[in-house]
């Protein structure tokens, strides 16, 4: 099995001609960067459990920048170290189609939130549970209510 | 005019088309890849749809009081054990160990299966609690979006009784190697989107 960077290389004769033509060619993984990878997973999934089971921030806001910054990073660390993404392997393709992938999503996410969270501040007063019950509530119930 | 007219820099016969074509064997893998992408476009319309919806309680109950967050630790806990031991079945995959890629194998899909049941059991207690799909808007795009993450473990599950059966009957073969590569994308993959699915939904959720 010829290694991973050797079968890369398209001049390569023995990867064009060679008897392992049908070899599989995998990522490069190793214990350490599983290991490291999950180590760190870990650690960036039990604190933002810990900030929000615990209380440990009485900021609502805070708290809620704090779990999704988290959430970021674990991702990315998922990314490099389970995926194995980095921006040589398929010639580079992963990369460009992950790029293209966030880029997306960022613009998916951002505007639906953005336009969405307008045209509520614009058409909707905010309501709690509490409010939204006067609104179901059937003509009898109001005049009980008086 | 004959062909020898034309001549090259170093005298070689100009060549104007590829007489070799290489077929890049990473090729499934990159294709693969970006079916990926496109099941995280997918993931990315549901958690706007979520982000937009998540606050439409319609009077009804909110994440705050629904979800537990101790069995929620027990489940990303299971995801994400799985994750480590698909890892170390690779792994072994690279050494020819099948015995040892069948066992990691087996310990990842009852890692899965606990995900699983313990995501069914919530969606029962939930809907028997009277908190189904179909009580707001908030529980349709909740539903929607963890049940397609649940769903696609589910396939993935198949996917991998079905590749342990080839495994154990027929070996290590190329092909079976690379689709244990896929099904490593796979799995690594969903256990990225359950990163999105615990910290948007579960933890922000229950802070409402």
């Amino acid at each position: 099995m010829s290694s991973a960077s050797e079968s890369r290389d398209p001049h390569n004769a023995e990867y064009l001609h060679g008897s392992d033509h049908a070899n599989v060619d995998l990522p490069h993984a190793t214990l350490r960067g599983y290991l490291t990878g999950f180590g760190l997973s870990v650690i960036l999934t039990i604190v933002p459990f810990w900030i929000v089971m615990g209380h440990v921030f009485s900021d609502k806001n805070a708290t809620i920048l704090l779990v999704l910054a988290f959430g970021a990073v674990q991702i990315v660390v998922h990314m490099v170290y389970f995926l194995h993404m980095n921006s040589r392997s398929e010639g580079g393709w992963n990369m460009m189609a992950l790029i293209f992938t966030v880029i997306l999503v960022v613009i998916t996410l951002s505007g639906s939130i953005w336009i969405m969270y307008d045209e509520n501040a614009n058409m909707m007063p905010a309501m709690t549970p509490d409010q939204m019950q006067m609104h179901t509530m059937t003509p009898e119930q109001m005049q009980q209510m008086k | 005019m004959s062909a020898a007219a034309i001549e090259t820099a170093d005298n070689a016969v100009p060549q104007f088309y590829v007489k070799d074509e290489p077929h890049a064997e990473g090729g499934v893998l990159l294709g693969f890849w970006i079916y990926l992408m496109s099941d995280c476009l997918i993931f990315a319309v549901l958690f706007a749809c979520y982000a937009v919806y998540g606050h439409n309680y319609a009077a009804g109950p909110s994440g705050a009081h629904l979800f537990e967050l101790d069995w929620l630790a027990v489940s990303t806990a299971a995801l994400l054990l799985s994750s480590i031991t698909y890892g170390f079945a690779m792994l072994e995959m690279a050494r020819k160990r099948k015995g040892a890629v069948l066992a990691w194998l087996a310990i990842t899909a009852c890692f899965g299966l606990v995900f699983l049941v313990l995501e069914v059991n919530e969606f029962t207690h939930m809907v028997l609690a009277g908190a189904g799909p179909d009580r707001s808007a908030f529980l349709s795009s909740f539903f929607t979006l963890v049940g397609t993450h649940g769903l696609h473990v589910t396939f993935g599950l198949i996917w991998m009784f079905t590749l342990m059966v080839q495994v154990a009957r027929s070996g290590l073969t190329a092909d079976h190697q690379r689709r244990l590569a896929c099904l490593s994308l796979f799995w690594h993959f969903l256990d990225l989107v359950w990163i999105g699915v615990f910290s948007f939904v579960y933890l922000i959720g229950a802070l409402s």
